[in-house]
């Protein structure tokens, strides 16, 4: 039995803040959902199963919240999924959703991830004591900043590659009308004279803490030939894991990363991605991870990701365009950043950007990752249905 | 649901550990560990062989984000695996594992799932999955709402005290046959915990891990004699609000089954994820079992109630049966949130004899 080929037909987002104030968790994802299925120009009575994905549930404090958040999702009386695979959860969560189709177990599926970050503190959901284990350092940036020094010293990139790709970042956003952050008097300059929090990793090279839900309505070829926009069609999608610390784990470059590009490069057919791929949207919460992630996922050999960074190819008139919304750098509902990068993919390839839209998006990669940089999610979308 | 798949998917090995009131000598890995290598062994797969691996367990359970990492480390994910999880009962990660099965990205699948409730008072943590601004700051705890959905049986007619002391009883002697029950034998009835509740009505409290290999087609027959082959599998979820729920009634069970084709024909064993005696009253109903069927004759959660492993534990026990010889068709359920709000069954059978 061949796959059956699986479309995106409909994008909702939030407008990403730091507190809604204004909603309940309910509220939250009912509007993205809401705005989903109204660019598909389908109803909740058309949705067969719905797929929800979050980090820690610790980050809202309610376990389990799609127990309580199936009637907001018009799942009531249909199969409803939690998925939770740490950051790359959004990524995951779409993936998961999109098996569905492919397995012809359902024909459409609303795939939803958030965060209300402002429900809880992040930092210290994240750092509940366990006796006799490593703690993680504090917050996210005291585990990563290591491995950042590591890839300085390794490629010898000169230190103001991060604050390029904050800069880049934050100027996109100013495009990107749901991006948290719209900073609209940055400059360079503002960006290095920012608080250094972990060394390298300066404030304004740090990604904000959202709150935020992203939705997607996927569907099989016949719910594709019903839409009223152009689908984004998925042409490979994977996961990939590896453990967080052991002997010979290379914490720049993981393994799991690269294996999990080379999956959906093999389904998709592509050959060479600098070539073959006209953008991506990347998981990068602290800056340098730009280049770490361009020679990860193969768009550059090893040493040599911040030179597409310094040289202007990852802006978004360049010839690589990276985080065209102002990425996960400008918006982060944690549970949501992965499935915001497969959404802005899909966004692209189907000329829904509006701002941010680039003219030539023919093939567009979504990337995730999440944990001790060992959970990775990826899929690669384009404007024509897969070949088969 | 079954309609458009030609890939015949089977559980090929079930595992589980013993479940125990209180495991604090051992961390979730430690108690996870030997029963991922006891369904490795009686398959013969390493974990390199293994096409996508999926498991279910609860953050809040672990008392810690994230904890599904530690878990993975046991695994020994190197070289790195094709890998997911969900804060779902392992009865939902099985789901995910069988869809990925079905698209033919992989042939053979690892699910497991885990869950210490020991650490905590489980009654409490339990409340953090209601709605969090109009029932969770009552902290109704998970007895309180069995307990109202109890009464509400036993006002409509369907059942009285004694047939649920019926049910208690009967399923701990069965589980004096299972070596991993908690509950082996006759306990007493106890006092009212909540009323119409007795101690007996309710399940114990205990930790467990438990895993499950899948295999497709071809696959399934050279790792296990007789696989257990999964006719149909789907799931349901109700309304959350208890106040616009029928408690009487499982309709997402019903539905469930029906997707799962398991009113075509009848299955000779049935193992539901009845937490409380009362919710074995709601299943048999909506699943529409005659006095026939065998009904959980591991003593089901009334004997071992490993809360994010016992759903998995349910499929696992009726995929045994099957491996056995013991049965041809069997049912198997698994529930999650207040009163049964979500539900998902499985139908299995073996090749005919």
């Amino acid at each position: 039995m061949s796959k059956e080929p699986v479309a995106v037909v409909g994008i909702g987002q939030t407008k990403h803040v730091a507190a809604r104030r204004d909603v309940s968790i309910a509220g939250l994802v009912r509007e993205a959902a809401r705005r989903a299925l109204d660019d598909a120009e389908l109803t909740w009575a058309d949705v067969d199963a719905v797929v929800i994905g979050k980090a820690p549930d610790f980050f809202e404090g309610v376990m389990m919240p799609e127990l309580y958040l199936a009637d907001a999702l018009g799942a009531v009386g249909k199969p409803m999924l939690r998925v939770h695979t740490a950051g790359s959860v959004g990524g995951s969560t779409a993936l998961v959703a999109a098996g569905l189709v492919a397995a012809r177990v359902h024909g459409t599926v609303l795939t939803l991830a958030f965060e209300k970050q402002s429900e809880s503190n992040a930092m210290w959901g994240l750092s509940l004591p366990i006796p006799f284990q490593q703690p993680l350092l504090a917050g996210a940036g005291g585990f990563f900043a290591p491995h950042v020094r590591a890839y300085m010293r390794r490629s010898g990139a000169p230190d103001t590659v991060g604050s390029l790709v904050a800069y880049k970042d934050r100027r996109n956003a100013l495009k990107n009308p749901y991006a948290h952050l719209h900073e609209h008097d940055i400059t360079l300059e503002k960006v290095q004279a920012s608080p250094m929090l972990w060394d390298p990793i300066r404030y304004s090279e740090t990604c904000p803490s959202s709150d935020g839900a992203c939705a997607m309505v996927l569907t099989d070829r016949a719910g594709a030939a019903r839409s009223p926009r152009p689908p984004a069609w998925m042409l490979g999608g994977a996961m990939r894991s590896e453990p967080t610390l052991f002997a010979g784990k290379d914490a720049v470059s993981p393994q799991a990363g690269k294996d999990c590009a080379a999956d959906v490069y093999r389904q998709a057919g592509i050959g060479d991605p600098r070539r073959d791929i006209d953008a991506v949207e990347m998981y990068v919460p602290f800056s340098w991870y730009e280049p770490m992630w361009l020679e990860n996922l193969g768009f550059a050999a090893e040493g040599e990701g911040w030179k597409l960074t310094e040289s202007g190819v990852t802006e978004l008139d360049g010839d690589l365009p990276v985080n065209m919304s102002g990425g996960v750098l400008s918006t982060n509902p944690i549970g949501a950043s992965g499935m915001i990068r497969f959404a802005e993919a899909a966004l692209q390839v189907r000329g829904q950007a509006g701002e941010h839209q680039l003219e030539r998006a023919r093939k567009v990669l979504g990337h995730a990752y999440g944990g001790g940089s060992q959970f990775f999610s990826m899929w690669l979308v384009g404007a024509r249905p897969p070949e088969s | 649901m079954t309609g458009e798949m030609d890939r015949e998917i089977a559980v090929v090995a079930f595992g589980q550990s013993d479940t125990l009131r209180g495991t604090a000598e051992h961390s979730e890995v430690e108690m996870l560990m030997p029963v991922l290598h006891d369904v490795l062994e009686r398959t013969g797969l390493k974990t390199a062989d293994i096409g996508f691996t999926c498991s279910g367990s609860s953050d809040y359970l672990a008392g810690r984000a994230f904890s599904f990492t530690l878990a993975l480390d046991g695994v020994g994910a190197w070289p790195p695996i094709s890998e997911s999880h969900v804060e779902m009962d392992g009865a939902w990660a099985l789901y995910e594992a069988w869809t990925k099965l079905l698209t033919g990205d992989a042939d053979t699948a690892l699910v497991y799932s885990y869950g210490k409730s020991s650490p905590g008072s489980v009654r409490d943590v339990l409340t953090r999955q209601l709605d969090p601004y109009y029932l969770a700051p009552l902290w109704p705890d998970s007895v309180a709402l069995a307990a109202l959905q109890a009464q509400a049986l036993i006002d409509a007619g369907d059942t009285d005290e004694p047939a649920l002391a019926g049910i208690a009883a009967r399923s701990r002697a069965d589980g004096a046959g299972n070596p991993h029950a908690q509950l082996r034998g006759p306990v007493p009835h106890g006092d009212y915990l909540v009323r119409p509740l007795r101690t007996g009505d309710c399940p114990p409290i205990g930790d467990g891990a438990a895993a499950v290999v899948l295999a497709a087609g071809e696959r399934a027959r050279e790792l296990c004699e007789r696989p257990a082959w999964i006719r149909g599998i789907d799931h349901r979820i109700e309304a959350h609000a208890l106040g616009v729920r029928d408690l009487t009634d499982s309709p997402s069970t019903r539905l469930a089954a029906e997707k799962a084709g398991a009113f075509a024909r009848p299955v000779d064993t049935a193992e539901l994820h009845a937490p409380f005696t009362s919710q074995e009253v709601v299943l048999r109903k909506a699943l529409r079992l005659g006095d026939d069927v065998r009904v959980n004759p591991s003593g089901g959660a009334l004997a071992a109630n490993p809360i994010m492993a016992a759903g998995l534990i349910r499929i696992g026990e009726a995929a045994t049966a099957v491996h056995r010889g013991e049965s041809d068709r069997v049912l198997a359920h698994a529930t999650s949130g207040p009163c049964l709000q979500q539900n998902l069954v499985a139908v299995l059978e073996g090749d005919p004899r």
